[in-house]
């Protein structure tokens, strides 16, 4: 048992790190690190700049165009990325859609899409949920009904990030009303600027819009833009969730915040000392520090396993929730480090130091983290059925 | 990067999961403490046929190579049926400050015979005002010609009722909160002068109160160097710490396993408990419990050996911490989940809930690490 990289491994790690040093933009860096938020053409340009490494599409195998790197590689690069205190290369396409497409997908599907995710010319967005298929998702009812060689849609779909955003997008459709109704489900790719689609954007409680609700009203996708068999989305949709599973966990991510975070309690003060000499948000800090130890290991653990070409072993299924308490908690702890500023909203410079600008806004929106991807509630009914045969 | 465990460690790992499964089961555990020495000797023996006893000492010092991860095996394993016999206090603690400080006289002597089953230890540094902190000490060691004398007091020592030899802290030099000028000595329990109080520990163990009047030992006693001993009983601790933390995981394990299976069986209004939504969540955050404290029982034992010995404290500490709260929340929800039943006696849920309960304040509370994290971590 070991924690060692070989080699090949450190290299590897050093080239990385060279790499986000001489190319990581400033202003990239500054953003991503005070958590403002990015336009559209800041994370294309940002996305563009990986892409043209080959750091984009970060888990693909080579034959599609990936770097074909090992979960250890994967992990470094993860890491260095993180530190180097760069955005992730976050794309819906590349986490999700791409495995799908490789698994499931046409050999036209793949040679269409693929590149393009790669080179970042397309912008991909989710459509699962409803207003009334939340959590239970496969109650699902926005329909398709073949006419032809289209399908026709009809229904709307929520929640859907960056929406706005995208030119594309991969929904879980009804092609069946008379079966179980998982057995019903398709999985469809279609074309956000087609006639019938309606994008209406949902402020959060972060004041930002991120979200949307998709409105679809007759809209032709043709049947070839089915992916794998009618009736074949729920099973490509699960495949899909064990794709998201880890990297929603953060943890890379959350020890950068958490460093700075650090930082701040040194040079920000209260009752004329610096924070850290209040005993106890000291003891919090250290609380926090040593519960993303844990979260760390437990990474490496499920780690090892993919590694070593077993299926990540049952602390996986911890991640998604440990990871995301613990972006929720230390948001909260930015707020309380905040103090006065925690009021300020939407400011600038003139008014707060950089740091605290957001730090409410973050709070606020990454009280979604626990909610999106299967709540908490979902992954604990999960693990109860099938890792602690709980009926 | 790896996880797995070597040919050996799997081999070991069956052997004593197996062991405590066929020959340690709830009732065996209740007879051993209820006799009058409160351990079984001829399992001590049986222990070291096996070389578990030797296992994590290097070759050289007749053991087997091994290292915290083996410790750590072994441990999980004694704790998963709540082990009494002193592999803590003897191998762990006492074998460690013999491994790491000992004179070469004194590790072919008493580690060979500790490896070899015939001697038990115990390290005993804490005092009546001490409460954590090991550098107070007013036990004195006081200097006359080739020989020193012993007086003080040591409290809730560890396998103490059980000690042939016994590793004392003492003042050779400097004030009582002094790090410095605190040196280690290796005494005879029988020795002249030496008193043990003994007494039964909460879980059913045995402890001690070790009193020391004019106890005579030569230089020859002294483990590690003169007036330099409190950094070698600190990391003779933190080597018991990374072990408690193991067989920590052992038992929060066992009450897990245990809970989950009573709720698959207990029915009430016509279904088993485990049908309902509240209790299944509250089985799987023990479940994430278990798996997080033994994400960090591994970060501590590979950190254990660093050579940087500001991580390595930091490493038992937070490890001390996490595995703490987590223990207990584990402990107090298998007794909850349990119901009336899980207050009582009768049942064996509330002696691991015993056990843990003690292991949150053993070698430092929860609060005690936090703050020594913090510390190291500032």
């Amino acid at each position: 048992m070991n924690i060692d990289y070989t080699k090949e491994e450190l290299e590897f790690q050093q080239e990385v790190r060279t790499w986000f040093k001489e190319n990581l933009p400033e202003d990239v860096k500054r953003k991503h690190q005070i958590g403002a938020p990015f336009s559209k053409d800041e994370t294309v340009a940002w996305q563009k700049t990986l892409s043209k490494a080959g750091y984009f599409v970060v888990g693909w195998p080579e034959e599609h165009g990936g770097p074909g790197w090992t979960a250890t590689q994967r992990y470094i690069f993860d890491s260095e990325r993180a530190a180097a205190g760069a955005p992730v290369g976050m794309s819906m396409g590349v986490i999700m859609l791409g495995p799908v497409l490789m698994a499931f997908g046409t050999q036209e599907q793949k040679d269409l899409y693929l590149p393009r995710i790669k080179d970042c010319d397309d912008w991909w967005c989710q459509g699962y949920s409803e207003p009334g298929a939340g959590s239970d998702l496969a109650s699902l009812k926005t329909q398709a009904v073949l006419d032809g060689d289209e399908y026709v849609i009809n229904g709307t779909k929520i929640w859907t990030t960056y929406g706005h955003h995208a030119n594309l997008c991969f929904c879980l459709v009804r092609t069946d009303n008379d079966c179980k109704q998982q057995l019903g489900i398709s999985f469809i790719l279609i074309d956000m600027e087609a006639e019938g689609i309606d994008v209406r954007p949902i402020i959060s409680i972060d004041g930002e819009h991120h979200l949307n609700q998709v409105f679809f009203d007759d809209v032709r996708v043709p049947k070839k833009n089915l992916v794998g068999a009618e009736g074949q989305g729920w099973t490509i949709a699960k495949y899909l969730l064990t794709h998201e599973r880890t990297t929603i966990a953060g943890v890379a991510d959350s020890k950068l915040n958490f460093s700075n975070l650090k930082e701040l309690a040194k040079t920000q003060t209260a009752n004329g000392a610096p924070l850290i000499e209040d005993e106890q948000l000291r003891l919090k800090i250290a609380e926090e520090e040593i519960k993303l130890l844990a979260l760390e290991y437990t990474n490496f653990r499920t780690l090892a396993d993919t590694a070593a070409g077993r299926a990540p072993g049952p602390e996986s299924s911890l991640l998604k929730v440990k990871g995301t308490e613990t972006q929720q908690s230390l948001s909260e702890l930015r707020v309380e480090m905040a103090g006065n500023y925690a009021y300020v909203w939407k400011a600038d410079e003139t008014v707060a130091p950089a740091e605290f600008l957001h730090a409410t806004e973050q709070y606020n929106f990454l009280r979604a983290c626990t909610i999106y991807g299967g709540s908490t509630e979902v992954q604990k009914n999960v693990v109860a059925k099938m890792l602690l045969g709980l009926k | 990067m790896d996880f797995s465990l070597s040919s050996e460690q799997k081999l070991i790992k069956d052997g004593v999961e197996k062991f405590v499964r066929n020959e340690y089961d709830f009732e065996t555990r209740n007879k051993i403490i209820a006799t009058e020495d409160g351990f079984d000797r001829a399992l001590w023996k049986q222990f070291a046929e096996l070389g578990w006893l030797g296992i994590s000492f290097s070759e050289e010092d007749g053991g087997f190579g091994g290292g915290a991860i083996d410790t750590n095996i072994i441990m999980e394993a004694f704790g998963s049926g709540m082990v009494v016999e002193p592999y803590l206090a003897t191998v762990v603690l006492g074998g460690n400050a013999l491994a790491l400080g000992g004179t070469p006289t004194q590790k072919e002597e008493v580690l060979g015979s500790v490896i070899a089953g015939e001697t038990l230890l115990a390290v005993a540094y804490a005092e009546t005002q001490s409460r954590f902190q090991l550098s107070d000490v007013a036990t004195t060691a006081a200097k006359s010609g080739e020989q020193y004398s012993l007086n003080g007091e040591k409290v809730v020592v560890y396998g103490g009722a059980w000690a042939d030899k016994v590793i004392v802290s003492a003042r050779t030099s400097g004030d009582q909160m002094s790090e410095a000028g605190i040196t280690l000595f290796l005494v005879d329990a029988k020795a002249s002068g030496v008193s043990v109080t003994s007494y039964q520990s909460m879980d059913g163990a045995r402890m001690a109160n070790i009193a020391m009047k004019n106890v005579t030992v030569g230089a020859d006693a002294i483990v590690g160097q003169l007036d330099q001993g409190y950094a070698l009983l600190d990391q003779v601790v933190d080597s018991g710490i990374s072990a408690l933390c193991a067989e920590a995981i052992g038992e929060m394990n066992a009450l897990f396993q245990k809970t989950l299976a009573f709720v698959k069986e207990r029915e009430q209004f016509g279904v088993a408990i485990g049908s309902f939504q509240t209790i299944q969540h509250r089985l799987v955050d023990m479940f994430m419990a278990v798996e997080s404290s033994r994400s960090m029982a591994i970060m501590n034992a590979l950190k254990l050996s660093s050579t940087d010995v500001t991580e390595r404290k930091k490493a038992v500490s937070a490890a001390k911490v996490y595995i703490g709260q987590n223990s207990r929340h584990c402990a107090q929800e298998a007794v909850q989940l349990h119901g009336g039943i899980g207050v009582t006696e009768e049942l064996d849920i509330g002696h691991y809930f015993r056990r843990l309960t003690l292991f949150c304040g053993a070698f430092g509370s929860t609060n005690h690490h936090l703050k020594r994290f913090a510390d190291l971590s500032d």
